[in-house]
């Protein structure tokens, strides 16, 4: 019993840990897209096969999620995202923390919103509020994944 | 010789084949095509719900809203209603740099056509609803520059029977001061300290049933089809897109949704996504500092009258201030985008109606210069004078009426 609370207690700090380092991470990428500014940043639209709800991978092989829009992804309109979150074999991860940031590559600006989870529904399931794009065209939406696996981003390369 | 003169025919014949198949119609590709079908006004979605105003789509609502909208009564000198700044004969707006009610603002009058599908009203975005921007002017002390205490008098002396049907009930003001309110005023303010609390709710109910009014009437106040209209549904139709609009103008629009990036902001059937930018405006010097989003997104999140407060009707969350972006830099001097529709009848242009003309709009987003605070999202555009003169040529295209009475929610 003991020995589970301790388990207990070391993850959650290393969750934590994972966490902050990836607030910092992701507000260092909010500034710089800040920084970049409107008007051509030279990013390269990735290949059509990169584009779409998943499932995705993220970058360190962790995680695989997918993404199940409540309505169709239209721009100027607010949207609820669910995300399903499994480990690389399938698993579901459930009690993980979830942060989202996003933007447009090509302007180098940001999502208007900032949205966040606001339900787990277990079973790896969650649900992502207050998403909006504000124009067509591609936008990158990114997770920051901070669970039992251990902390990673996936990006997903969506085309509204 | 012959021979020569048929090869190099056949070649340019062919050439000139290949260039119309590989793009779409009027020489737009299908993606093209497809942005262009985006920004028409027959892609408007129906008029969106407003869920904290129970009377948004009552039509006895609008019309008691109407009549208040052109009522100088509602005003400290008798002299300024809604109207005296949005001039139905010219778009809801003034024409002027700066606003005059009693006095004068520190903000160019916005158009109101289209508002109710933004969500965030006045420049800086410091409201949330129609019925919440309407109250700001009311009690501004340049603007109408008087107290809700008097506003309710007004329609209890002159609305009653109008706004018990549809509010039901007004309260007993006899002993309600005709000039009270939490104004910047002294005696006004001192006034509304001494009622009690039960009577401020009574007069504030009142007040607030005033800008639900109002709103009810301006969120029916819609753009009418303009050229550019035309031109988008006669490509996506299949007519004949010839004569609709010059070379120029067409040369216009493809600069528009191409190399001079309008679109980032101004996009949509409204030509506008409704958020807020810094593209480094000069500030009038003569003004106090103006932060613009930075400190209305504060200012909304405590605003007396949002979705969130007991004035709204909504039982659903509120989205918009839940997920709002706060105390972020690309906030300071931010304004929100105002659509294109009928821009060339709105000189002068900007927050403070910085620019008389829109080739000085024009000309700033081509040079691009730096913001006097916070950091503009520009860059210099470099186009040449004569694709500047097509730009313009392509935003008078959408000039069109404006039309009070459109269709209400489904």
């Amino acid at each position: 019993m003991r020995d589970t609370q301790r388990i207990d207690t070391s993850m959650i700090r290393r969750t934590a840990l994972a966490v902050a380092i990836m607030a910092v991470a992701l507000s260092t990428t909010a500034c710089s897209h800040a920084m970049m500014m409107i008007h051509g940043t030279g990013a390269k639209r990735p290949a059509a096969s990169e584009f779409g709800l998943g499932p995705r991978t993220s970058a360190g092989g962790r995680y695989v999620a997918t993404l199940e829009p409540a309505r169709p992804l239209h721009p100027r309109q607010m949207q609820t995202v669910r995300v399903t979150v499994r480990d690389a074999g399938g698993l579901a991860i459930d009690e993980a923390q979830i942060s989202i940031d996003g933007g447009m590559p090509q302007h180098g600006h940001g999502l208007p919103t900032r949205p966040r989870v606001t339900r787990n529904f277990g079973d790896g399931i969650y649900e992502i509020e207050g998403v909006r794009f504000n124009m067509g065209g591609w936008w990158e939406f990114k997770l920051a994944i901070a669970g039992s696996r251990g902390a990673d981003i996936i990006t997903f390369n969506l085309d509204l | 010789m012959t021979n020569r003169i048929f090869a190099v025919t056949v070649v340019v014949l062919l050439a000139a084949i290949a260039t119309v198949t590989a793009s779409g119609r009027g020489g737009w590709t299908s993606a093209q095509l497809e942005e262009l079908r985006s920004m028409s006004l027959a892609g408007l979605d129906p008029l969106p719900r407003d869920p904290t105003n129970a009377v948004a789509d009552d039509p006895r609502a609008a019309e008691l809203g109407r009549r208040l909208f052109v009522d100088t009564r509602l005003s400290s000198n008798g002299r300024v209603a809604c109207s005296t700044c949005h001039q139905s004969d010219r778009g809801f707006q003034d024409g002027i740099a700066l606003a005059n009610g009693v006095g004068t603002t520190a903000r160019r009058t916005m158009p109101i056509a289209g508002m109710a599908r933004s969500p965030f009203l006045f420049w800086d975005g410091r409201k949330d609803s129609l019925w919440a921007q309407a109250l700001g002017p009311l009690e501004s002390p340049v603007e109408h520059g008087g107290t809700r205490a008097l506003y309710a008098h007004v329609v209890a002396d002159s609305y009653a029977r109008d706004y018990e049907q549809i509010f039901g009930a007004l309260p007993d003001l006899s002993r309600v001061p005709r000039s009270a309110g939490p104004v910047a005023d002294r005696e006004a303010a001192s006034a509304w300290s001494a009622l009690s609390g039960t009577q401020r709710d009574d007069v504030t109910r009142v007040f607030v049933n005033i800008g639900k009014a109002l709103a009810a009437y301006e969120r029916r106040i819609e753009f009418g089809v303009s050229r550019f209209d035309k031109y988008a549904a006669a490509l996506t139709s299949g007519q004949t897109e010839a004569g609709i609009l010059t070379d120029d103008e067409v040369a216009g629009l493809r600069l528009f949704i191409g190399r001079a990036n309008c679109t980032q902001c101004h996009n949509g059937p409204l030509f506008t996504s409704n958020e807020f930018h810094n593209t480094g405006v000069p500030p009038r010097p003569e003004l106090a500092i103006d932060r613009g989003r930075l400190t209305g997104a504060t200012a909304v999140l405590s605003d007396e009258f949002n979705c969130r407060s007991r004035w709204s009707d909504a039982r659903e969350r509120c989205s918009e201030l839940e997920f709002i972006v706060t105390g972020e830099h690309t906030l300071d001097r931010a304004y929100k985008a105002p659509s294109l529709r009928n821009v060339a009848g709105r000189a002068p242009y900007m927050d403070g109606g910085q620019f008389a003309t829109l080739a000085e709009v024009l000309d700033h987003y081509n040079r691009a210069p730096a913001a006097a605070t916070g950091h503009s999202e520009l860059r210099p555009l470099r186009l040449k004078p004569v694709e500047l003169r097509q730009l313009e040529a392509f935003l008078r295209t959408l000039s069109g009426s404006v039309i009070a009475g459109g269709p209400a929610a489904r």
